[in-house]
């Protein structure tokens, strides 16, 4: 409960840089992790592939909507141009997933890696559609309701409404049916197929879900900078959101949020503290060290250290539980 | 989840510390390619910056000048964020930067949307940045890309007499600038370029043997365009492979940086002309002094500084003059500060600069020629300054844009 | 091979006529209407031999990984790392001695002696969680290539070569005939011909090793089943200790031989790394014939694109990849 407080009344106290840069950057870059988590945690399969389908729907947006480079820019209303983008994203995604999910589970690492540096050189080399190296600029928000959407306050309840919006999706839909059953075909294939399972086209869909979340933050991002170029969708940046949401956790839906929130941090203020150009090295090695001591990265970290904190307090519950015969009230895991 | 009531609180602690300007000084960024392959040249840009600082001794226009890094990756992306900590986290008042073109444009988008910050450039060279849709509190007070290559076509058609080139070049912006500063008065003089002689490769290709089997033997020289590594790579397996056509260099072509590496690249090389806004060679008292306060500030540094360190030196130069001009007031969103700047005309190691009405520079240029040194080593010998050069290339505005955005076949000449 | 002809006669006399025909227009004398539609003899021979070079350096680099892969099932991500290490390594100590051969030795075992320590002391820890080592190799190549850019910075390093090796040869192959009648002949780098021949020996020499020596019969056991090989009683930590040794090696041991055709950079670890992931899901994973077969086509179609499209040539080899998973997905070679 403090913490949808805390995120709703963040912009009274933080500062114009705070909310925009470090709020709403934040926030976006935990839902495209967000995406690769619900693929790999419940899916089993780690996909790199998901900026650049969060950069296919930057792409349409600048392509379908309007930029200020003169390359295309077909000018369409923007309810249409964010559908459309987010649509073409998911049929991306899914199509990615098609040329994937016909291998064994590590297989799908490297393919998705190399699609994305496919996609990337295609549109580093494209200049008709893609306007190329130099990208797209000057794709903005709308105006609607007399409120211009880019302004920091806006925007940042405006990620902030999409990445609960799909946090929330993502939570339940893990126990919903299609999420249960995405669960046990990641724990095993054969069994599911025995049941009648169509496993393939499970895992399919499973893409065209996460293609949806990773698309809307691309647009998000495409109207976070302004600007959409190759660089946005480098193999580096693909390497980050995983990092991010190895680092969080791919446990709970939480966990890519948290992860996003110490990378920007870093990000933002390493300069300051240490030496930048040892950035590299130091998100390697958070991310090294999360894999081989905590596979469920910072929220397994907290989860082991929370025990220990409270461990006064549970002895005295246990201790009543015991003297009362009451099950303890406080304390649960769920609670939180 | 307590997790989150941590970082919360932690959040918020840190969230609340905003810019605070203290009155008597002046807030001033840097922003370079701090990060990844391009960190050597950042450095560089780094000194630059540093030098101009020392030249005033930290303060101009009676105020204290506090320098405040940023660092980039290279990508735009990185740029904008870089500048957007710098602009509204640490509150400077005036930025110098970026090291690369793309990173440029992008950098005079985000001016526009802070019109009490003045920008200045750093090194990045696109011909956009002040061409088309200039921000008004943008300088530019180091040349560009097409602006590096004046006198080079003219020199390549009369004084060497090549006809027909072939264009060898990497597939993105920069190049294309600078093919288009080269062809245009080639072309114009007569000289032909046919669109399958040019040759754009992908970025970071190291491979050149098939573009090297592909080069026409039909022509009279190859206008290479490629910088730092490709470059290196290209003229060893030029060499290899036993071509012999002449060649003609971009500025970053035959730089020292290509030059002083190992491999056998020495036939193919002696005798490119190229052209550039600096020369390491030449014998002006004006260069050479720049040249020993660079050795003496940084033993570290390069043998001598880099064309990046040279743009980022004159860019802060003329921030720090023009603050001296406006007795350091800031206080009018800044039209004070930048009126002083467009009517700035001061001397530099290369020769007098001011800017143009869309506030890009008029600078002096150098062609040069490699040679054989007197250890055996390659250095390029200046052969003549072409005077400030602005950035239509002596033509009017208008007419300069009738020639259209750069891109792979413009200018066509066949 | 008289197995293949009689099952599969009609695709056997395709690939003769195809070799037929291939052969005719290397060693003759083009016709005119030739010229005019694929452009002059010299481009076209000289891609071909550049193709077949480069893969050759591809195939170097592609064996260790498929080697790793086939016995260990760990896609070591950290492959394109050890390339550059390998390839800074020998350029110090061929910098520091003078001798070539000796920074090719080194290289070769230095990053074969890291191999071994990476295996044994941490992905030994992680055995049958195919994910998690490979999310350690992905964390290590970060880490390796941080490193690698402090101490060597973005300069590029060429290798000097013993002179023997350098300049171009004249090949018995006719480029065109002079209007003199004077007949030209094409040049061609000494040493791309000389990459193309270790590239053999080492084809060679792995194929003996795997298919004549008992370390290799366990390793081929292995690759076929792993918890068969450990019943059997064979000391399984050892051999996969030194199928990483080996694989690592040759990746060190490429990066001299890449190194000095194409020089040492920070970004060359990323491309070695995305080839090799291409050649071998193109040729199949665990396979060294496949891993050769995916070299050869991945190099023909590079060197191809380079000379005849460039602007989408770099697309091309991920489009194969992208066609091989649609039709084959377990590669040329592969087995599911």
């Amino acid at each position: 409960m403090l913490t949808v407080v805390f995120l709703l009344a963040y912009p009274a106290f933080a500062s114009d840089f705070f909310v925009f840069q470090i709020g709403a950057y934040t926030l976006i870059l935990g839902t495209i992790a967000l995406s690769l988590m619900m693929l790999a945690g419940y899916g089993g399969m780690v996909s790199l592939a998901q900026v650049t389908v969060a950069g296919f729907a930057a792409y349409l947006m600048a392509i379908l909507g309007d930029n200020s480079v003169g390359v295309m820019g077909l000018g369409w209303p923007w309810w249409l141009t964010v559908l459309v983008s987010v649509l073409g994203a998911a049929l991306f995604s899914a199509f990615i997933g098609a040329v994937s999910v016909r291998t064994e589970g590590i297989y799908t690492i490297m393919i998705t890696l190399a699609v994305a540096v496919a996609f990337f050189f295609f549109v580093r080399q494209n200049y008709v559609l893609f306007n190329g190296f130099s990208g797209f600029a000057g794709v903005e928000p709308p105006t609607i309701f007399g409120i211009y959407w880019r302004d920091p306050t806006p925007f940042y309840y405006l990620t902030l409404a999409v990445a609960a919006g799909f946090f929330w999706a993502v939570y339940y839909g893990a126990k919903s049916t299609f999420g249960l059953s995405l669960q046990a075909i990641r724990d095993n294939p054969r069994r599911m197929r025995a049941l009648g399972y169509n496993v393939t086209l499970h895992r399919i869909t499973a893409y065209f879900f996460a293609g949806l979340i990773a698309g809307v933050a691309g647009v998000l991002l495409v109207w976070f900078n302004g600007r959409i170029s190759p660089g946005t969708i480098g193999v580096d940046v693909a390497i980050d959101i995983l990092v991010i949401a190895v680092v969080g956790g791919m446990r709970h839906p939480i966990g890519p949020f948290l992860g996003a929130i110490a990378f920007v941090l870093l990000e933002n203020f390493a300069i300051d503290l240490i030496d930048r150009e040892r950035f590299n090295m130091v998100i390697g090695t958070a991310f090294l060290l999360v894999v081989l001591f905590s596979p469920d990265g910072l929220l397994g970290l907290w989860n082991r250290v929370r025990p220990k904190l409270r461990f006064k307090r549970d002895t005295q519950l246990s201790a009543d539980r015991v003297e009362n015969g009451k099950p303890a009230k406080a304390g649960s895991p769920d609670n939180n | 989840m307590g997790i989150l009531k941590y970082t919360m609180a932690a959040a918020v602690a840190v969230s609340l510390a905003g810019p605070a300007v203290a009155a008597d000084k002046i807030k001033m960024g840097a922003l370079a390619t701090l990060e990844g392959a391009f960190t050597v040249l950042g450095e560089d840009s780094m000194r630059g910056v540093k030098m101009a600082l020392e030249e005033f001794g930290y303060k101009a226009g009676g105020k204290e000048i506090e320098l405040i890094t940023g660092s980039s990756d290279a990508t735009p992306d990185s740029a904008i964020r870089a500048t957007r900590k710098l602009v509204e986290q640490d509150g400077v008042q005036i930025l110098i930067g970026p090291l690369s073109g793309s990173e440029g444009l992008a950098v005079k988008d985000y001016a526009k949307t802070q019109p009490n910050v003045t920008f200045l450039n750093g090194s990045s060279a696109a011909q956009d940045t002040t061409l088309r849709n200039p921000a008004d509190n943008f300088f530019r007070f180091s040349t560009e890309g097409a602006q590096w290559m004046a006198g080079l076509g003219e020199y390549a058609y009369n004084e060497k007499g090549y006809r027909s080139m072939a264009v060898l070049a990497e597939d993105y912006s920069f190049p294309y600038t600078q093919v288009f500063g080269f062809l245009e008065p080639f072309c114009r003089l007569g000289g032909k370029a046919p669109a399958d002689a040019r040759f754009w490769v992908p970025i970071g290709n190291k491979d050149y043997s098939s573009v090297i089997a592909a080069l026409p033997d039909d022509v009279d020289a190859i206008y290479v365009a490629l910088g730092g590594a490709d470059a290196v790579n290209f003229l060893t397996q030029y060499e290899q492979s036993g071509g012999d056509l002449p060649l003609v260099g971009g500025s970053i072509t035959v730089d020292q940086s290509v030059l002083g590496s190992k491999g056998n690249i020495k036939k193919s090389v002696i005798g490119t002309p190229s052209a550039g806004p600096v020369s390491d060679t030449w014998d002006d008292p004006r260069w050479a002094t720049f040249v020993k306060t660079y050795q003496t500030m940084f033993p570290k540094g390069f043998p001598s500084p880099s064309l990046f360190a040279h743009a980022y030196y004159i860019n802060t130069k003329a921030a720090l003059l023009a603050l001296n001009e406006v007795n350091g007031d800031l206080s009018d969103g800044e039209k004070k500060f930048r009126a002083a700047l467009s009517k700035l005309s001061f001397e530099t190691p290369t020769g007098m600069v001011s800017v143009d009405e869309r506030r890009n520079a008029i600078a002096d240029i150098f062609l040069t020629e490699v040679i054989e040194g007197p250890d055996g080593n390659l250095v390029n010998k200046t052969i003549k300054i072409i005077p400030q050069v602005n950035q239509t290339l002596g033509v009017s505005y208008d007419k300069f844009l009738e020639y259209g955005q750069v891109s792979r076949e413009n200018p066509k000449c066949d | 091979m008289r197995n293949f002809v009689e099952r599969h006669t009609f695709w056997a006399i395709v690939i003769l006529v195809a070799a037929a025909l291939l052969m005719w227009m290397i060693f003759a004398v083009w016709p005119d209407w030739l010229v005019e539609t694929l452009g002059r003899k010299k481009t076209f021979v000289n891609t071909l031999l550049n193709g077949i070079t480069l893969g050759g350096l591809y195939f170097l680099v592609a064996s260790g990984f498929t080697l790793i892969f086939g016995l260990m099932r760990n896609v070591n991500l950290a492959h394109g790392a050890m390339y550059l290490l390998g390839g800074y390594i020998g350029y110090e100590i061929a910098d520091y001695t003078g001798s070539w051969f000796l920074g090719l030795f080194v290289a070769f075992l230095a990053v074969g002696i890291s191999g071994i320590l990476l295996q044994v002391l941490i992905f030994r820890r992680m055995e049958g969680d195919d994910l998690r080592q490979t999310l350690v190799t992905i964390g290590i190549s970060i880490i390796a290539a941080d490193i690698m850019l402090a101490v060597w910075t973005g300069t590029t390093y060429q290798f000097s070569p013993p002179e023997w090796l350098f300049g171009a040869t004249v090949l018995p192959v006719i480029s065109t005939i002079k209007s003199s009648g004077v007949e030209v002949f094409i040049k061609y780098p000494v040493y791309r011909l000389a990459v193309l021949a270790i590239a053999i020996a080492v084809g060679v020499s792995l194929w003996l090793f795997l298919n004549r020596t008992k370390i290799g019969m366990m390793v081929r056991a292995g690759v076929n089943d792993r918890e068969m090989l450990s019943a059997s009683g064979v000391n399984v930590q050892l051999v996969f200790a030194v199928v990483f040794a080996i694989g690592a090696g040759l990746a060190g041991f490429a990066g001299v031989i890449g190194g000095t055709a194409l020089s040492i950079a920070p970004g060359e670890d990323v491309r070695y790394l995305l080839a090799s992931l291409v050649v071998v899901i193109v040729g199949g994973l665990g396979s060294i014939s496949g891993a050769a077969i995916g070299a050869l086509i991945i190099g023909l179609a590079e060197q191809f694109g380079l000379a005849y499209f460039p602007t989408y040539g770099v697309v091309l080899t991920f489009l194969i990849m992208v066609v091989v998973l649609a039709v084959r997905p377990q590669g040329i070679m592969g087995q599911r």
